[in-house]
């Protein structure tokens, strides 16, 4: 028998079979669980699921995939045409080392980088510790008392502290003013946020600020400028804030251990950067932005914000603070649309503070200054005018634009990027990597050839301290846990303590709705490392990135299709940044067409908080939508929204499947009513999950999408970031998509940018583009199937147990469900109980409350497999008994263990135990946990006593111990 | 439950009045419906309220919620303890946990509120 020459090649080929690995269940647990749901094929349950009409009826056309191995030699063959080089350019990014204990440790290690958000307080204290820990640097560093658990990035931040201060500004005020020696991407990205919210934003000197003249709400300026310079802002924020203005710099940490932070010059915001704090460059991100207030603005304060409170044996525990300030709670009324943070880079930063420690990070600022003093001895020797204003590590070369571009030259052929300014002035920004021999390199390119003097001679004749009056006096870092992991075995053992807290994928699943927590596949994050995606400057020169945009081109021609639209977006940093831009993006549509008074959006009841918080922002009226009793969106009354709006109507937001975890029948009615009134429908891809190969965002009938790179796409969601949230657009949206001051990027007639970088977080893009590489279109066809072959498996399995709030017409689940947990109220059970009940179990809770109060959305993903799923069931069902013990008046609710849930080691080893079951049964309730116990490290968290006794900084010692 | 001598608006609100003047609360409803009271943001003194108006807001852990001016008028006396120890408000909502005292501008506004029975009943609508 011969073969076929295809067979024959099949043969030989190296497998392409990452599906088996990234989906769960396996081919005859496949046929298992569908036989359980009486349904012949995938095929059969799909037709049951998503409504014909809408269905793809085509294969997505993308590349045939590759194995692992094959998809990362191709992708290190275009990381190749990158070009690493010694990067000065500064602007807010600078080379740094990752200390190796922290890079392999922390960002290599899926015990760190695969967890959500913190909600779930008692499994996550070791990262809400070290965000404890970042926040205590910040407020310390910036001399402000009260820092966030970070940003997305540096100008996102300048935005939020731009709409604090008018949050709390004087009613009447109107104007911001921006000191023009303010790093560009940030001016450029304040100018994108305060057009559709009316504020007027003046760019200008400092000198020339007229805080009465302008009605100025508030001031931002840089500190050091973004041209190096240290200004003297003494006496600077009481004329601000005379005039009713707050001043709010943007600074940089390393600086502010040698000079006076913000907090002593009575700034009332300062924010910045982290980057430098051992998170590589990543040609544009991910980086932590911090920020930070004082006290008396808490409450308008962005962002996610860990405090202190104390657990149910009184003993400190840290949880996530003033969350009603969030979209979640606070919709269009929330201080900010965004909900991811960056806290994977955040923890990174705080780690290399904590592994350096005050004096560490003192002696590499004063190493840093040194070399750029040595610098500017050196030009000046050669005769330049290097400036002879106070700076930190950035110099400013004042020549003409011939010699400033021969300058810029010569040192490219060194192999090192300088900035170039539009006078012709040349820049040179130094940073912890910088060494004499790169001293050397910039010396020869600025003279034009061999200098007569080495940087060490030079060394002898300069200044080492930052000069009065701005130098530094007070101490910062004084807590010991800045000062105790200074060894690496030290560091080590902290990082794994901290670890060991905390409950992430390496343990069980996490079954949260609408957070789809799929496998991080291991080949998809080795790219990340690799020192040709991260040690690149985002503002280096195209020619130095073309494995970047090639993989950027790949990755926009892929979505695209994915998604069936024309253009794609990889600019946004998260989610509700993705739907502010495609927001942004309509509105910029409606403009062009003379449509200004297009300013409605409507919104389903039933949405996630960010969409009516980023409608908002991006100066949209909103008009709520209700929800029938099935979930689905109330098409008459949608219809009647829609028209009674039509003059104004300009977009519709809803999401797909619904965040009821139902495909919609009525969607392309919905869509179609919306267009036929003027409006342009937003599509919230939170749930694309359940989409990709089966249905798009463009058949269904909407006009612009995001999609969570996040969820869908496999990127990590680091314990809270970072996040991707690219758009896709129609052809008539694309000439309006984001572009970048510095870049060029977006369409032709760009509204602005939304990030500080051009294509956002490039570096980690490298998760998804292997993940589709590895998947093909048929694999990430069988992904969507399985994601939602496994949420009715699940659902079929719970139905006994538990209601299920909404289902299809056919009875079938998408690739999420709600369970009903409401009527457990009346025996005293609330869902809060079964979520902490199910850390004794090993498990974290599914989201809870949301969409529907009183309700738990469970979403398992394709990637656990049906042992998995049997394994969360079985907790759940025995969780349901626990219940039906209170209902039936065998425990008392108050001293059942789910009341009692989370169960310590400590509690169930003390010696006296007083409780109405037995220790077994509160801590080990199931077999598997006889196996492998995961032990909550604090027992139920007292929200109440910890948003009453707002602490946000590391508490003192004695309060740590018993 | 709810006293007779109130009069209720349909955000949750209570007002008893006291001749020319109305004390201001919040509902044992509306109490329960939030939760663990953390915050309370009250206006100065010698604001004017039109009736509907936003005159605070009150926060618990779990939600926000505005505070809306059941009638018209001047604040004349700001409830300073209650800023400071707003889990009160869980104790004793019509009572010691009024909030601001206004100078009635229109007293007819007071007449068009619910009494104790038709706010009961509501609630037990809101309850179902």
């Amino acid at each position: 028998m011969t073969a076929t020459p295809s067979e024959a090649r099949a043969l030989l080929e190296p497998p392409a079979d990452f599906v088996r690995r990234h989906v769960g269940p396996g081919e005859a647990e496949r046929a298992e669980m569908l036989k359980s749901l009486g349904v012949v094929s995938l095929d059969a349950l799909v037709a049951e699921t998503v409504p014909e009409g809408i269905r793809l009826g085509r294969a997505l056309s993308l590349p045939a995939p590759l194995g692992e191995e094959q998809a990362l030699a191709e992708l290190r063959q275009k990381a190749a045409k990158n070009r690493v080089f010694r990067s000065f350019i500064g602007m807010g990014y600078h080379d740094c080392h990752t200390p190796a204990v922290i890079l392999r440790n922390v960002l290599e290690n899926p015990g760190w980088y695969t967890q959500y958000t913190p909600y779930q307080a008692e499994i996550a204290q070791g990262r809400l510790e070290a965000l404890l820990n970042y926040q205590t640097m910040v407020a310390d560093l910036t001399g402000l008392p009260l820092a966030n658990a970070s940003l997305l990035d540096e100008a996102t931040a300048a935005g939020e502290a731009m709409t604090l201060c008018r949050a709390v500004a004087k009613a009447g005020l109107d104007g911001f003013y921006v000191a023009e020696d303010c790093h560009p991407q940030t001016i450029a990205l304040v100018r994108t946020k305060a057009e559709p919210l009316g504020i007027r934003v003046h760019v200008g000197p400092v000198e020339a600020i007229d805080f009465a003249g302008q009605k100025l709400f508030g001031v931002l300026v840089q500190y050091p400028a973004t041209d190096g310079v240290v200004r003297d802002f003494t006496g600077f924020a009481e004329r601000a804030h005379a005039a009713g203005a707050l001043l709010v710099m943007a600074t940089d940490l390393l600086a502010l251990t040698l000079l006076r932070s913000p907090g002593e010059l009575g700034a009332d915001v300062a924010l910045g950067s982290a980057q430098r704090f051992g998170v590589p460059m990543g040609y544009g991100g991910p980086h932590a932005a911090f920020f930070a207030t004082k006290d008396e603005h808490k409450r308008h304060m962005p962002g996610r914000l860990v405090g202190v409170s104390k657990d149910a044996e009184g003993r400190p525990a840290y949880r996530l603070s003033l969350q009603t300030r969030e979209q979640h709670i606070r919709r269009d009324k929330a201080t900010s649309n965004i909900c991811t943070a960056q806290v994977l880079l955040a923890i990174m930063a705080s780690m290399y503070a904590v592994y350096h420690g005050p004096d560490g990070l003192r002696a590499i600022a004063r190493r840093v200054h040194a070399l750029a003093r040595v610098l500017q001895r050196g030009l000046r020797r050669l005769g330049f005018d290097a400036g002879t204003a106070p700076f930190f590590d950035t110099l400013r070369v004042r020549t003409s634009p011939e010699k400033g571009r021969a300058v810029v030259e010569r040192a490219r052929a060194k192999g090192v990027n300088l900035r170039s300014y539009a006078d012709g002035s040349v820049g040179a920004a130094l940073d912890e990597t910088t060494l004499p021999e790169d001293l050397v390199a910039l010396l020869q390119a600025f003279a034009g050839g061999p200098v007569g003097f080495t940087p060490e001679q030079l060394a002898g004749e300069v200044e080492g301290a930052v000069p009065a009056p701005h130098a530094r006096k007070d101490a910062f870092l004084l807590h010991p846990v800045f000062n105790r992991y200074h060894a690496e075995h030290e560091m080590l053992r902290y990082l794994q303590r901290l670890q060991s807290r905390d409950l992430s994928l390496t343990h069980s699943m996490i079954p949260l709705g609408s957070c789809t927590m799929k496998l991080n596949g291991t080949s998809e994050m080795i790219p990340v490392t690799w020192p040709e995606l991260g040690k690149l400057h985002p503002f280096a020169p195209a020619e130095q990135a073309r494995g970047y945009h090639e993989m950027f081109a790949d990755l926009e021609r892929w979505l695209a299709e994915i998604t069936g639209f024309a253009a794609v977006s990889l600019q946004p940093n998260s989610g509700a940044q993705g739907e502010y831009s495609g927001l942004l993006t309509i509105r910029a549509w409606h403009l062009s067409r003379g449509d200004a008074h297009r300013d409605v959006c409507l919104i389903p009841v039933s949405a996630h908080g960010t969409n009516p918080a980023s409608a908002v922002m991006a100066g949209f009226r909103v008009v709520a939508v209700a929800c029938d009793a099935h979930g689905n969106i109330d098409v008459a009354d949608l219809r009647a929204k829609a028209e009674q709006n039509k003059a104004a109507l300009g977009a519709l937001m809803v999401t797909y499947p619904s965040t009821h975890g139902v495909f919609e029948e009525a969607i392309r009615e919905i869509c179609k009513a919306v267009h036929e009134n003027g409006g342009q429908v937003y599509m919230d891809g939170a749930n694309m999950n359940a989409q990709v190969g089966l249905t798009c965002p463009a058949d269904i009938g909407a006009d612009v999408c995001h999609l969570n790179l996040h969820k869908t796409f496999c990127i990590p969601h680091g314990g809270g970031g970072p996040g991707m949230g690219p758009i896709a657009v129609a052809a008539h949206l694309a000439p309006f998509l984001p572009g970048h001051p510095l870049v060029k990027t977006g369409g032709a007639k760009s509204y602005g940018s939304v990030a500080a970088a051009p294509w956002g977080s490039a570096s980690i893009l490298c998760i998804s583009w292997v993940y589709i590489r590895t998947m093909g279109a048929e694999g990430l066809k069988r992904a969507t199937e399985v994601a939602i072959l496994n949420a009715n498996y699940m659902a079929k399995r719970l139905e006994p147990h538990y209601p299920i709030v909404y289902t299809g017409v056919s009875g079938r689940v998408a690739h999420e469900f709600i369970l009903d947990g409401r009527g457990f109220k009346k025996a005293g059970i609330e869902v809060e109980d079964v979520a902490k009940r199910l850390m004794d179990y090993g498990f974290h809770a599914p989201t809870m409350s949301w969409p529907v109060a009183g309700t738990l959305m469970v979403e398992p993903t394709e990637s656990e497999s049906k042992a998995e799923l049997d394994r969360f069931c079985d907790a759940m069902i025995a969780i349901r008994r626990e219940i039906r013990d209170v209902e039936e008046g065998r425990v008392k609710a108050e001293e059942s263990p789910l009341r009692r849930a989370p169960h310590t080691a400590r509690a169930v080893t003390a010696a006296r135990w007083e409780r109405p079951y037995s220790r077994e049964q509160g801590a080990f309730p199931a077999p598997w946990v006889k196996e492998a116990k995961f032990w909550p490290s604090v027992a139920r968290i007292d929200n109440t006593w910890g948003d009453r006794n707002l602490f946000c900084t590391c508490p003192p010692v004695e309060g740590l111990e018993d | 439950m709810y006293p007779q001598d109130f009069r209720y608006a349909k955000d949750h609100e209570w007002i008893k009045v006291e001749g020319d003047h109305g004390r201001v609360g919040i509902t044992d409803y509306a109490q329960k419906q939030l939760g663990d009271v953390v915050f309370l943001e009250l206006p100065e003194v010698g604001r004017s309220l039109k009736a509907g108006e936003q005159f605070g807001t009150v926060e618990s852990v779990k939600a926000v919620s505005e505070l809306y001016s059941p009638i018209g008028g001047e604040v004349v006396e700001v409830n300073a303890a209650l800023v400071s120890k707003p889990e009160t408000i869980n104790k004793d909502p019509h009572g010691q946990a009024w909030m601001i005292v206004l100078k009635i501008t229109d007293p007819a506004e007071a007449g068009a509120l619910m009494d104790a029975a038709a706010y009961e009943a509501l609630v037990a609508s809101e309850a179902k």
